[in-house]
């Protein structure tokens, strides 16, 4: 090994680093949410329905729910909608949504058309609570365990395979630690 | 019919690089001569081959065959006939197929005017040229196959992107590419070089012309895509260090330093390896601009089309050129110390810390760029680096280089003393200092920084001039070699690039507003009175057209018409800044959007940039610097040697 | 879905498709791409630009010199939507929020460190471009010195060696023996 093989030793390390950037490209711009395992956002919003309800983060101690950032203009929240039915369904957690920069009659409009997923839905007026979440696509979910702690994000529509193989077991884990 | 016919024309000249990449390179092994000459003949056939196919795409455009997928895509049947060209190489396969023309007229010209070559060496050269060829067309014609069809043929195309609806895609995409691909020649006579196990200044002096060239249009090219980032997106910025314009500034960086180093390595023999790695580094980097552009690596707001089979080609591809040149220079690079001595202070000196700093330069350009896919593939977060990384640490990098342009450019060969250089120096420091204070005084908000990045420019500029100055002293025929002139000519296009780059990063106004028809804005000097818009139609678009007066000290000096186009296809909309261009400012207007549904209301942009176009200027006269060189006399030589000799000689290499 | 099979399937001219079908025209159209736009494979996710922009008035600063680090600030911020813009820059509507979101912070009395700090706070480091100086960037900001430091004690090293072989070959040439250092043409 001598100073004359030194350039092609550096080159085959940014090769291999290259075949790692394509393994990797379609995640390039997925953003890891810095709330993991910190509180989540304090937020008291009025409900989409009712405003005169209101929510907030503190009423929600004591159990396990996912928060769903969801809008009308949002195309691929019409795809994640089965999902997040099912889900609802499941009744394992509460599902909690929250619609954002949108009209409150578009929301309407849309949850007429779709059908409401929601155990219940909040309505964050001016995008501050999204700004708070980090949210900066559509639709982003966070799951939030009894202390009120985020343990999982997922950035753009949930699949069943997610559910499966991240909520449901956490969630379960969140269970099984209460009793 | 036809675009069946350009697939073949692009197989066939895949055959042709096939022969031009084998027989040549296999008749300089074994010493046969008629392999050999096949290295013309294939190089010429094959030029004509993609230009062939290129005419036949060209003419799907203009036809508007929508029946071919790529022109379906790129194009739209109000879109302008001259746009209709640059379509061609608006997207991913057609730039491809550009990017193999202009690499296939650039082998065409060293076969040319590559006569007075030994044949060996020549035959190795188009050799290796013929490889690279072969790469890129099996890539094109298997993966990015501009002819491919849509069946059924679609009624309307997608258009051509807005911001590509622009003389500057006209001229920016070929000039660049000229540059890019033209490193690919000083590439093949270096590994030729090494193949022939002789690596002295002989090669250096046949290939520093085509560097020269390729450098030139690399610069202009890079200059290009800055202005034409300035007028056309409307924030008045003309460098961000997106990754894929950081792709095009490596190879620049290093292949300067190769220009340095060639005449280094001509005048006194050393710095042979260090010309013969630069050379390699310049074409790998174009190599991996181009992938790091289409494989979807790296977010960047040029990235074309990414597809993982693209990706992995490429990959393959730089794996093997810059892989394989890399081995071959770790075996058969010369392992003595070659060339004379040099003292401490000499220009040899000078050049190496040149050579140290621009290579340093690129690789800071090319961490920044690779090291938040670096650290996401670690999983070690997510990072981003930007202006405030790259424009940092290039602005100390500029220091030691720009201090020692012109210590390099007054000290002698082999031997001198600092006392001398330093006297010749005295009077360029003068200036320096001098501009300096002056900036200072004139311009009230300027930063002490850019008064010191003037200073740096003048002391480039005044160096250069002072130089020229001696030499015309002691040439007293007046009839200066092209060299020197060359050299001053570039050198000053950097010093007036540093004083446009520093004026304008420091005292340039950006103003944000709201504007209805009849409010002024006061700024600069300038006063700027908005008339309202109006609706006019463009070919294939409709806009709301502003109309600004701008006057000086109650005399109006320009009209300027900014525009919020909305285009029929698509619905894109786009805006279009309205300059008035000047020496030593530029006064600089764009519509934001309408702040009100009437239309009454707008949000605008207005700009005052001091000295911008003296970014571009100083490209230009670097440009102009390396075209003089590529035309000196003395690389036009004869072919010397005797042919017995020459038989004897070449038949070692 | 390709794009010649989407057409036999459902008869309609290409624009029409493209847009509906992938939403790319909603997609893109509030981000700035030069390159061709990428289509196939579901999108799984829509980015904040689908909202139609509200158009937002300039925000006002008291003097200058606040605009100033307003545009200093938001130039070294990236927008987490349009990847390839600062938040001065960028068009996306949660760009126009949080400008306006630092607006205020600033006529709070916030500093710049707090209000960077509530971005990544919220978005990670992610959103900085000016990385900060930490555990996994000190490669970033050492190593183009060290390249430096290590290539200036290269060179010393080179340069003594070319001045021994001038001493040698100037005291070969005193003593008239023939030279055997290689002498370039």
């Amino acid at each position: 090994m001598n100073s004359r093989t030194l350039p092609l030793i550096a080159f085959a390390l940014l090769i291999a680093l290259l075949m790692v950037g394509l393994k990797i490209a379609d995640r390039k711009e997925l953003i890891p949410s810095p709330l993991i395992n910190k509180p989540v956002p304090a937020f008291d919003l009025p409900v989409l329905g009712n405003p005169q309800q209101r929510l907030s983060n503190e009423s929600m101690l004591g159990k396990p729910y996912l928060v769903n950032f969801w809008a009308s203009w949002c195309v691929t929240c019409a795809v994640e909608h089965p999902v997040v039915t099912a889900l609802a369904n499941a009744n394992k957690l509460t599902v909690l949504g929250m619609n954002f920069r949108d009209e409150r009659d578009d929301a309407m409009a849309w949850l007429n058309k779709h059908g409401d997923p929601y155990d219940i839905i909040l309505r964050d007026a001016d995008g501050r609570i999204s700004i708070d979440f980090g949210v900066y696509a559509a639709p982003e979910s966070f799951l939030v365990d009894p202390e009120g702690i985020i343990v999982f994000k997922q950035t753009g529509a949930l699949t069943p395979e997610i559910v499966q193989n991240e909520i449901l077991p956490r969630v379960a884990a969140m269970q099984g630690g209460q009793k | 019919m036809t675009v069946e016919l350009g697939q073949i024309t692009l197989l066939a000249a895949l055959l042709c690089a096939l022969c031009l990449g084998m027989f040549p390179l296999a008749g300089a092994a074994f010493g046969n001569r008629r392999l050999m000459s096949v290295a013309s003949s294939a190089a010429l056939l094959q030029c004509f081959l993609v230009a062939l196919a290129f005419i036949i795409l060209t003419s799907a455009f203009i036809n508007q065959d929508f029946s071919v997928e790529y022109v379906a895509r790129n194009s739209n049947s109000l879109l302008p006939m001259g746009y209709r060209f640059s379509a061609v190489w608006s997207a991913h396969e057609g730039s491809l197929l550009l990017w193999q023309l202009i690499l296939s007229l650039w082998i065409a010209a060293v076969a040319l005017f590559s006569k007075t070559l030994p044949e060996y060496y020549r035959a190795r050269v188009l050799g290796i040229l013929g490889l690279i060829s072969v790469g890129f067309l099996l890539f094109i014609i298997f993966t990015s196959n501009p002819f491919g069809r849509l069946l059924p043929a679609a009624q309307e195309g997608l258009d051509l992107n807005p911001l590509l609806q622009d003389p500057g895609l006209i001229i920016h995409p070929p000039m660049l590419y000229m540059g890019y691909v033209g490193l690919s020649v000083p590439f093949a006579f270096a590994v030729a070089a090494l193949l022939g196990g002789k690596v002295d200044s002989d090669f250096v002096r046949w290939s520093r012309p085509w560097t020269h060239v390729a450098w030139a249009f690399l610069t202009v090219g890079v200059a290009l895509g800055s202005w034409w980032a300035y007028y056309e997106l409307g924030w008045g910025g003309w460098w961000f260090w997106d990754p894929v314009e950081n792709a095009s500034f490596m190879p620049w960086l290093v292949a300067t330093a190769l220009i340095h180093s060639q005449a280094v390595t001509e005048k006194r023999g050393a710095f042979g390896n260090w010309t013969l790695l630069l050379a390699i580094s310049a074409f790998s980097l174009s190599l991996l601009g181009t992938f790091l552009v289409r494989s979807g690596v790296l977010t960047s707001v040029h990235a074309f089309a990414s597809d993982p089979t693209r990706g992995v080609f490429i990959l393959v591809y730089l794996g093997v050129v810059v892989g394989g040149s890399l081995t071959l220079f770790a075996i058969k690079a010369p392992k003595m110390i070659q060339g004379g001595g040099f003292t401490g202070a000499s220009r040899e000196t000078m050049l190496l810390t040149n050579n140290l700093v621009l290579t340093v330069m690129a690789a800071m350009v090319l961490l920044g760029t690779l090291y938040p896919l670096l650290i996401d593939a670690l999983n070690l977060g997510k990072i981003s680096v930007g202006p405030p990384y790259f424009g940092l640490l290039f602005s100390w990098l500029l220091v030691p280089l720009v201090v020692a342009l012109p210590i390099g450019m007054f000290s002698h060969w082999k031997q001198d003393k600092l006392n001398r250089i330093a006297g010749k120096l005295r009077w360029p420091l003068v200036v320096a200092i001098l501009f300096g204070v002056l900036t200072l005084i004139l311009e009230r908000e300027v930063s002490w920084i850019s008064a010191i990045g003037v200073a740096g420019g003048a002391w480039v500029i005044g160096g250069s001039l002072f130089y020229l100055g001696q030499v015309i002293g002691q040439n007293k025929a007046l009839k200066l070699p092209a060299n020197v002139i060359a050299m001053t000519l570039a050198h000053i296009g950097l010093g007036i690039f540093l004083v446009g780059l520093s004026l304008t990063s420091s005292i340039s106004t950006e103003k944000h507003l709201r504007m209805v028809a009849g409010d002024q804005f006061e700024g600069a000097g300038y006063v700027f009175e908005f008339l309202g818009t109006t609706v006019v139609n463009g070919p294939n678009y409709i806009a709301d057209q502003g109309e600004f007066v701008i006057s000086k000290d109650g005399q109006e000096i320009a009209r300027l018409f900014p525009q919020k186009r909305s285009y029929a296809q698509g619905g894109n909309s786009m805006t279009e800044a309205a300059i008035d261009p000047g020496f030593t400012r530029d006064l600089y207007v764009s519509l934001g959007e309408p702040l009100d549904d009437q239309g009454v209301a707008w949000a605008v942009a207005i700009y005052h940039k001091p000295f911008i176009r003296w970014v571009w200027l100083g490209a230009l006269f670097m440009m102009t610097g390396g075209l003089v060189a590529a035309g000196d006399k003395r690389y036009r030589r004869k072919k010397v040697a005797a042919p017995s000799v020459n038989a004897t000689r070449t038949a070692k290499a | 879905m390709k794009l010649s099979e989407g057409l036999s399937v459902a008869g309609h001219d290409l624009a029409m498709l493209t847009t509906a079908g992938l939403n790319m025209g909603q997609l893109k159209s509030g981000c700035l791409k030069i390159g061709w736009l990428k289509i196939g494979g579901l999108i799984f996710l829509a980015l904040l630009l689908s909202v139609p922009v509200q158009a937002q008035e300039p925000l006002v600063f008291e003097n200058q010199q606040m605009q100033d680090r307003f545009d200093a600030l938001t130039f070294e911020l990236r927008c987490a939507v349009c990847q390839n813009q600062s938040l001065a820059d960028s068009d996306a509507p949660l760009a126009h929020d949080l400008r306006r979101e630092i607006h205020d912070m600033m006529m709070a009395g916030q500093s710049n460190e707090q209000i960077k700090q509530f971005m990544v706070d919220r978005y990670g480091d992610f959103v900085l471009y000016r990385p900060p100086v930490q555990a996994n960037t000190w490669l970033l900001w050492l190593g183009p010195l060290l390249m430096l430091l290590i290539g200036g004690l290269v060179l010393r090293a080179n340069i003594k060696k070319r001045s021994a072989l001038l001493n040698d070959t100037n005291n070969l040439e005193n003593t008239g023996a023939p030279e055997n250092t290689r002498k370039p043409e």
